[in-house]
C-alpha cells in the first residue's frame, strides 16, 4: 500500500510537469499579447514593457525561468491585476468557488443517489419515470439557464434569496449551489439506477433474498455499496468540473470565484494566471483521482492496490 | 479488518469536509468584516444631510490597478477621475477647467512653456499637494522600470524629451516637467499642443506623492490603503482583486463643499441580466442595458441615453500581406461605403442608442472656442445611397476587369458583432450585385493579430478618443502610422493632419479647418474608411439620482456633482 502511494505521488509530479509544459507552450502560441495597449505603443516602448515582464527573451528561456520559479512555488504576477501575485489572486477567489462547488456536489450527489435508488427499486413505475425525467432535465438544461430561472423566481419574484453578490454570507451561496447541483444530480441518479438494477438481479442478491434478508437490508447493505463504484469513478472529474465549470454561475450571480478568472485570463492573455489556474485545477483533479483510486479498495475489496509489482 | 477500512474511509471524508469547511469559513469571515465596516461608516455619516446621500452602482469589470502610471482600462481611469485630481478636470459641460491648478497657467509666447500655480489642496493623509508630486508622477511614468504603457503613449511628442526617453537616448529624469518650488510647476512641450490643457485632466497626468510611493514600494496601489487620494472621494474596502469596493467622500478635498454624496457602493456585475434584476430589486441605482435588454426596456420611464464617443467603421485594407486587394480601388471603396442602410442598423440590429455615423470625428466630443461642435463643419459624408453605390461598384468592377468580387469581412465574435456583420453582409450583397461577402468572425485577440499583420480584406473596427481633440482620430491614418494597418496613404491628408499639430497649432480656426478638410478627404474623396455608427449606451437610472456627469474621454463619469433627491 505505502509503496503504491509513493509510486502514485511520483506519477502525480510527472503528470503535473507535463501539464505545465504543454500549457506553457500552447499558451505562448495564443494570438495576442498580455500587454493591453500593445497596439497603441511604438515598438521601442513595447520592448521596454516586454523586457519588464521578461517577454523579450526566447521562449525556451522563459520556459526554464518559469519552471524554476514554479519549483520554488512562485507563480509570478498577474498581467491584468498589475500589483497582484497569482497565488494571492487564487487564494482570494478560491474559497467561494470551493464552497459553492462542494455544496453543489454534495447536494447533487445525495439527491441523485436517492433518486437513482428510488428509480431502481421501483423500476418501471411512475417513480422511475419521474426520476428519469428529472435526470433528463438536469442533463439537458444548461446550468446558466437554470441559474437564470432560479434567480428570477426565487430571488426577484419571491425574494427568498439574494439576487446575487456575495454579501449575505451563506445565503448568497444557496442559489449558485443549487444551480451547480443539477449536473451531478442527473449524472449520479443515472449511474446509481443502472448499477442498482444490475446488482439487484445478480446471484448474491437472490441468495440474500432466499436467506430471508428484508428489502431495506438488501438495497442498502448489499446492492448500494457495489452500485457506488462507477459513481465514485466519475466523482473526481465531476468535482473538478464543478470548480472549472462554475464560471458561468459565478458570473450570473456576480460572486468572486476563481472559475470566471480562468476564462477572463485566457481572453486577455494573462499568461501567469492561465498557468496558475491551470496548474491549480490539475493538482485538484489529480489528487481527487488519487483519492478515488484509494477509495476503490475500501469500497470493493476485490480491487487490489498493489498494482504491477508482485 | 473491515472496521479499520471503514474507519479510514470515515476519517478521510472528515478530512475532506474539514478542508472544505476551512476554505469556505475563511471567505465568510472576511465578508462579515467588510459588512461590519460598511455599517459603521453608514452610522457615522448619517448626520450630514436630511436625505441619505448614498449611491449604489454596478461596474462591469474589476479594477486592475489604481496606479495612475499603470492604468490602461476604462474602470481604472473612471475611478482615478473620482478619487484623484490633476491640474485640470472636465466640468459638467465636458470642458477642461482648472482644478489643482490655481487658475489658468501662464503660457510662453511660443506656446511651449506652461507655468502652473498649485492651489492649496491636500492629500487624503492631510499633507499638501505640491508641484513636486506632479514632476515625480510624470517622470515615474516615463521611467523604464515602471514599464508604463500609457505614460509614454500620452507624453510622446507632447512633453519635451518624452520621445528620446522612450527611444532610450535620454534618461527619464530629463522629461520636460519641473517643480520650480512647492507651488510652481513648469511644463515644457515638444511643440505647441492645442489640446494640452484637456490632456491635463487625463489619468496619466495625475500627481503622486513621492514619499508615499517610495515608502510603499512594491505594495503601492495594491489595495485601497496603499494609495493616496486628492480628489472628491477616497477609495475604501478594495482588496486589489475583489468584486466590490466603496468610494467615500474625501474630507481633505479642497472643493469638498461641492461634493454631496457621502458614499458610493460598487459591485462588479458582468451579466447584464443580473444587473437589471439588482436594479429592479432596488439594490442598485443604475444598471447598464445591453443587447436584448436594451430592446426590452426601450419604453421604461427610467431609461436614459448616454452618447459615447467611440466610432465604428469599415477599415479597407488596400494591401494584404504585400499584395494589392480589390479595395485598393477607390470606386470599390466608395461603393461599399454607400451601400448599407445605417439607420436600420442602429434602429433594428443594434437598438442600443447608437446613431448612424457619416463621419469619423464623433459628435458631442470636441468644440471650438465658441462652443460649436466640430461636427457642424463637415456635416454628413458618404451617406447611404444605393444608386450611387451601385454605379461606383460597376465602375470599380470594370477598372479591375472582373464581373464579380469576393471580399472577406473580418469581424469580432460577440453576439452583437455577429448580428452587425450578418446585417452588413446582407446589405452589401443586396445593393451591390456581383459582390460576395465572406464573414470571418474571430475573437478580439485574433482580430488584433490579423490587423497587425494586415491579413484581412476589410474589417469592422472602432476607435475611442484618448484626448479631446480631432487629432486623436485623424492621426490614425497618417502614412505609416502605427494604427494605420491598411496601407492608406495620401500626401495631402498627411500634410493637413500634421499641419494641425505643427505650423497651425497656435491658429485655432485654420487648424480646425485643416482637420475638417482632412476628414472630408479621408471619407468623401478617398473613401479610406467607411463610417458605420457612433456607439450609444443605455442605462436604467433611478429618477432620484441626479447630477452624474458622463465624459467623452478619460474617466467615464464624474460623481463630484451627483446627489440623491426625492428618494424617500
Amino acid at each position: 500500500m505505502t509503496k503504491y502511494i509513493i509510486r502514485r505521488i511520483v506519477y502525480m509530479f510527472i503528470t503535473l510537469f507535463l501539464i505545465a509544459t504543454a500549457t506553457f507552450f500552447l499558451m505562448k502560441a495564443l494570438p495576442g499579447s498580455p500587454i493591453s495597449s500593445a497596439s497603441k505603443l511604438p515598438p521601442s516602448q513595447l520592448a521596454v514593457v516586454e523586457a519588464k515582464y521578461g517577454l523579450d527573451q526566447p521562449i525556451p528561456v522563459q520556459y526554464a525561468k518559469y519552471m524554476l520559479n514554479l519549483a520554488k512555488g512562485d507563480l509570478g504576477n498577474s498581467f491584468q491585476f498589475k500589483n497582484a501575485s497569482v497565488t494571492e489572486l487564487i487564494m482570494n477567489r478560491l474559497g467561494v468557488s470551493v464552497l459553492i462547488g462542494s455544496q453543489g456536489l454534495i447536494l447533487g450527489v445525495a439527491l441523485g443517489i436517492l433518486l437513482g435508488m428510488i428509480a431502481a427499486l421501483r423500476q418501471n413505475t411512475i417513480w422511475d419515470y419521474g426520476s428519469t425525467l428529472i435526470a433528463i432535465i438536469g442533463i439537458s438544461i444548461p446550468s446558466f439557464v437554470f441559474a437564470t430561472l432560479l434567480q428570477y423566481w426565487l430571488a426577484v419574484e419571491w425574494s427568498i434569496f439574494p439576487v446575487g453578490l456575495w454579501k449575505d454570507g451563506w445565503m448568497s451561496s444557496i442559489l449558485p449551489s443549487i444551480a451547480l447541483a443539477m449536473g451531478p444530480l442527473a449524472t449520479a441518479s443515472r449511474f446509481i439506477r443502472t448499477e442498482m438494477i444490475e446488482v439487484l438481479s445478480s446471484d448474491y442478491i437472490t441468495l440474500a433474498k432466499s436467506k430471508g434478508a428484508n428489502g431495506f437490508e438488501i438495497a442498502f447493505k448489499h446492492a448500494f455499496r457495489n452500485a457506488l463504484i462507477p459513481l465514485i469513478t466519475v466523482l473526481g472529474p465531476l468535482a473538478a468540473g464543478l470548480l472549472t465549470g462554475s464560471l458561468v454561475i459565478e458570473q450570473i450571480f456576480a460572486i468572486p470565484g476563481i472559475g470566471e478568472q480562468f476564462v477572463k485570463a485566457i481572453m486577455s492573455n494573462d499568461f501567469s494566471i492561465i498557468m496558475g489556474t491551470t496548474l491549480f485545477f490539475s493538482v485538484f483533479l489529480i489528487v481527487i483521482i488519487f483519492v478515488v483510486d484509494v477509495l476503490y479498495g475500501i469500497i470493493d475489496p476485490r480491487i487490489r492496490l498493489s498494482g504491477g509489482s508482485k | 479488518m473491515k472496521n479499520s477500512k471503514l474507519a479510514w474511509l470515515i476519517s478521510l471524508l472528515l478530512f475532506v469536509a474539514l478542508f472544505l469547511a476551512a476554505c469556505g469559513g475563511d471567505k465568510e469571515e472576511s465578508t462579515d468584516t467588510t459588512t461590519d465596516t460598511e455599517d459603521t461608516d453608514a452610522t457615522t455619516e448619517e448626520v450630514a444631510t436630511d436625505e441619505e446621500q448614498v449611491l449604489n452602482l454596478i461596474m462591469n469589470a474589476e479594477i486592475p490597478t489604481m496606479d495612475s502610471a499603470l492604468v490602461t482600462d476604462a474602470v481604472g481611469f473612471d475611478l482615478l477621475n473620482n478619487v484623484n485630481e490633476g491640474l485640470y478636470r472636465l466640468n459638467q459641460d465636458n470642458v477642461a477647467e482648472p482644478a489643482i491648478s490655481d487658475g489658468e497657467p501662464t503660457i510662453s509666447e511660443d506656446g511651449l512653456v506652461y507655468t502652473f500655480t498649485i492651489r492649496d489642496a491636500n492629500w487624503s493623509d492631510g499633507s499638501p499637494v505640491t508641484a513636486n508630486d506632479f514632476e515625480f508622477a510624470w517622470k515615474r511614468a516615463m521611467n523604464p522600470d515602471t514599464a508604463s504603457e500609457y505614460g509614454p503613449y500620452m507624453m510622446d511628442g507632447v512633453i519635451k524629451n518624452a520621445t528620446e526617453i522612450m527611444e532610450g537616448s535620454m534618461e527619464y529624469t530629463e522629461l520636460g516637467v519641473k517643480a520650480l518650488d512647492e507651488k510652481t510647476l513648469e511644463v515644457t512641450l515638444e511643440k505647441p499642443t492645442p489640446y494640452f490643457l484637456s490632456l491635463m485632466s487625463f489619468g496619466t497626468f495625475l500627481p503622486q506623492k513621492e514619499e508615499f510611493v517610495t515608502a510603499q514600494g512594491a505594495n503601492y496601489a495594491k489595495n485601497s490603503e496603499a494609495v493616496l487620494y486628492n480628489g472628491p472621494f477616497t477609495l475604501a474596502n478594495w482588496d486589489g482583486t475583489g468584486l466590490s469596493w466603496q468610494l467615500l467622500k474625501n474630507e481633505e478635498y479642497w472643493d469638498k463643499d461641492t461634493v454631496k454624496l457621502t458614499e458610493i457602493n460598487y459591485d462588479v456585475v458582468k451579466e447584464p441580466g443580473t444587473g437589471v434584476n439588482l436594479y429592479s430589486e432596488g439594490q442598485k441605482d443604475k444598471a447598464p442595458l445591453t443587447g436584448e435588454f436594451a430592446m426590452q426596456y426601450a419604453a421604461d420611464p427610467d431609461l436614459i441615453h448616454e452618447s459615447e464617443t467611440s466610432v465604428f467603421y469599415f477599415k479597407y485594407n488596400q494591401e494584404r500581406l504585400g499584395e494589392k486587394t480589390p479595395l485598393a480601388n477607390v470606386n470599390i471603396r466608395e461603393a461599399i461605403s454607400k451601400a448599407f442602410n445605417k439607420q436600420d442598423l442602429v434602429d433594428v440590429v443594434l437598438a442600443n442608442g447608437s446613431v448612424p455615423a457619416n463621419y469619423l470625428i464623433p459628435k458631442d466630443f470636441t468644440f471650438d472656442t465658441d462652443g460649436n461642435d466640430f461636427r457642424d463643419v463637415n456635416g454628413d459624408m458618404a451617406e447611404f445611397n444605393a444608386d450611387e453605390a451601385k454605379a461606383a461598384f460597376e465602375k470599380g468592377l470594370s477598372d479591375l476587369g472582373v464581373s464579380e468580387l469576393q471580399i472577406e469581412l473580418l469581424n469580432g465574435d460577440t453576439e452583437s458583432a455577429k448580428k452587425t456583420g450578418e446585417y452588413l453582409k446582407n446589405q452589401l450583397e443586396t445593393n451591390l450585385p456581383g459582390l460576395t461577402v465572406k464573414l470571418k468572425e474571430v475573437p478580439f485577440n485574433v482580430r488584433l493579430d490579423l490587423d497587425t499583420n494586415q491579413d484581412y480584406d476589410m474589417q469592422i473596427a472602432g476607435w475611442g478618443p484618448d484626448y479631446q481633440d480631432p487629432y486623436t482620430f485623424m492621426n490614425l491614418w497618417l502614412t505609416g502610422g502605427g494604427n494605420n494597418k491598411m496601407s492608406f496613404s495620401n500626401a495631402d491628408y498627411d500634410k493637413l493632419v500634421s499641419s494641425s499639430v505643427n505650423e497651425l497649432a497656435l491658429d485655432p480656426e485654420a487648424r480646425w479647418q485643416a482637420l475638417a478638410d482632412a476628414e472630408k478627404l479621408l471619407i468623401e474623396e478617398e473613401y479610406g474608411i467607411g463610417p458605420i455608427y457612433q456607439r450609444g449606451l443605455m442605462h436604467l437610472q433611478k429618477p432620484y439620482v441626479k447630477g452624474i456627469v458622463a465624459h467623452p474621454f478619460g474617466g467615464d463619469y464624474s460623481y463630484k456633482w451627483a446627489y440623491i433627491e426625492g428618494k424617500n
